[in-house]
């Protein structure tokens, strides 16, 4: 078969909603888009440990710290998940790793916000895993197989992130004035950082179009950005919140909540690098991997002496 | 860090319960079988998704090849005779 013909059978069989298999012939572009969008998938749930890993040790009882540690150990899974459906394409583990630590490589520019007070583990929840859950929801049918089975283990296991979120926010709501307040200042910053979560809007959107073509992605960020509004604003009401947007206001005629306009000079410019925590982020993430080395190493040598152990009993016998 | 150094590659299979097929559920780094299982253990069954697991380092496995996947399964394709339905047999034969 000629190129070509590999070609016919790879778009017929995405467009039979077949899904495509690591050893299957594939377009470059498909394997290095997939590649692409996977670390950067993975690195966002690794860096995304960040901001709350903070308030492990400041949570404050043993029910919210025992659900925020398990919360996190799952980013930590989801992270390996997906690493590990990078690796089937021919990706290298120690090159991802590296493409983050230079800065190469993207992730979510959301996690280079900070997170001030316990509040903010109740709007990463809400907000943030919500956000999360939407973009991630259609691609459990995504084209590529392994893509699409890491997909499936993340969702089910994000739907307690966002109620552990809720229940936070909700706890603050019902508490004092001040504890509310606290909740509301969390909503105001929060808000429009995920917002932008769904990436530049459809017109802007450089990379939107193949991946579409492909079945890799199958809802437009615009599309998916509305869901998120139209799912936000009841749930904000439920918590007495306020969305900081003073456009918000439901539109009869398309029964969706228009919003205003997303500040996109912000979003680059945290995209870029720019954003409050960027230089934390990867910095608390190389100084991990480079202060873990002496681990790494030990647990080599570690299982180096028991094979040989094992050779030289093995040779006694 | 070169790529040479890192940890080998490990297959990852999981018994769900009792009465069920070890199943593949992913792939992760160890050093060796022993570590291979512990961080299968907490990479795969946070959950109790497991009672059993079985790691196989993953340049042991051999596959067969996508590209001749049409000779290599197409011929029981014809082989009709294989399956029950094949056969034909009065209605009044119950329960065969
Ligand atoms: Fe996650
Ligand atoms: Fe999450």
């Amino acid at each position: 078969m000629t190129t070509l013909d590999f070609e016919t059978q790879f778009f017929a069989r995405i467009n039979k909603d077949e899904k495509i298999e690591p050893k299957d012939w594939m377009p470059e572009k498909y394997r290095k888009t997939l590649i692409r969008q996977m670390a950067q998938h993975a690195h966002s749930e690794i860096v995304g440990m960040l901001p709350e890993a903070n308030y492990i040790s400041r949570a404050p009882s043993l029910k919210r710290k025992a659900a925020l540690l398990a919360k996190i150990q799952d980013e930590a899974g989801h992270g390996l998940y997906l690493y590990c459906a990078a690796e089937t394409l021919g990706a290298e583990r120690d090159n991802l790793m590296d493409e983050l630590h230079t800065g190469k490589a993207k992730y979510s520019s959301i996690f280079n916000y900070p997170t001030l007070n316990w509040a903010d583990m109740g709007a990463i929840g809400w907000l943030v895993d919500g956000a999360a859950i939407l973009n991630q929801v259609p691609l459990c049918k995504c084209s590529f197989g392994p893509y699409a089975r890491a997909m499936v283990r993340v969702c089910k296991e994000e739907s307690f992130h966002q109620r552990q979120g809720f229940e936070i926010l909700l706890a603050l709501c019902n508490g004092t004035v001040e504890q509310k307040q606290m909740a509301q200042d969390s909503i105001n910053r929060w808000w429009w950082p995920s917002m932008m979560m769904f990436g530049p809007s459809d017109s802007e959107s450089t990379n939107s179009e193949y991946s579409m073509k492909t079945k890799i992605k199958r809802f437009s960020n615009d599309e998916l950005r509305q869901r998120f509004v139209d799912a936000s604003k009841p749930q904000a009401d439920i918590l007495g919140l306020t969305l900081p947007d003073p456009l918000l206001k439901y539109n009869e005629a398309t029964k969706h909540w228009d919003y205003g306009q997303i500040d996109w000079d912000e979003f680059n410019n945290v995209v870029q690098g720019n954003g409050p925590c960027n230089k934390i982020r990867v910095k608390a993430r190389k100084d991990a991997w480079d202060n873990g080395k002496w681990v790494r190493d030990a647990a080599t040598a570690y299982s180096e002496k028991q094979r040989q152990r094992k050779l030289e009993t093995k040779q006694l016998a | 860090m070169s790529s040479t150094n890192s940890w080998p590659l490990w297959e990852v299979f999981i018994r769900s319960k009792r009465g069920l097929n070890h199943k593949h559920v992913g792939s992760l780094h160890a050093t060796d079988a022993e570590m291979a299982i512990e961080n299968a253990r907490d990479v795969y069954t946070r959950r109790q998704e497991g009672i059993s697991i079985w790691v196989v380092e993953s340049v042991n496995i051999s596959a067969s090849d996508p590209k001749i996947m049409d000779a290599m399964f197409d011929p029981a394709a014809d082989k009709i005779y294989r399956h029950p339905t094949f056969y034909d047999l009065p209605d009044a034969l119950k329960h065969m």
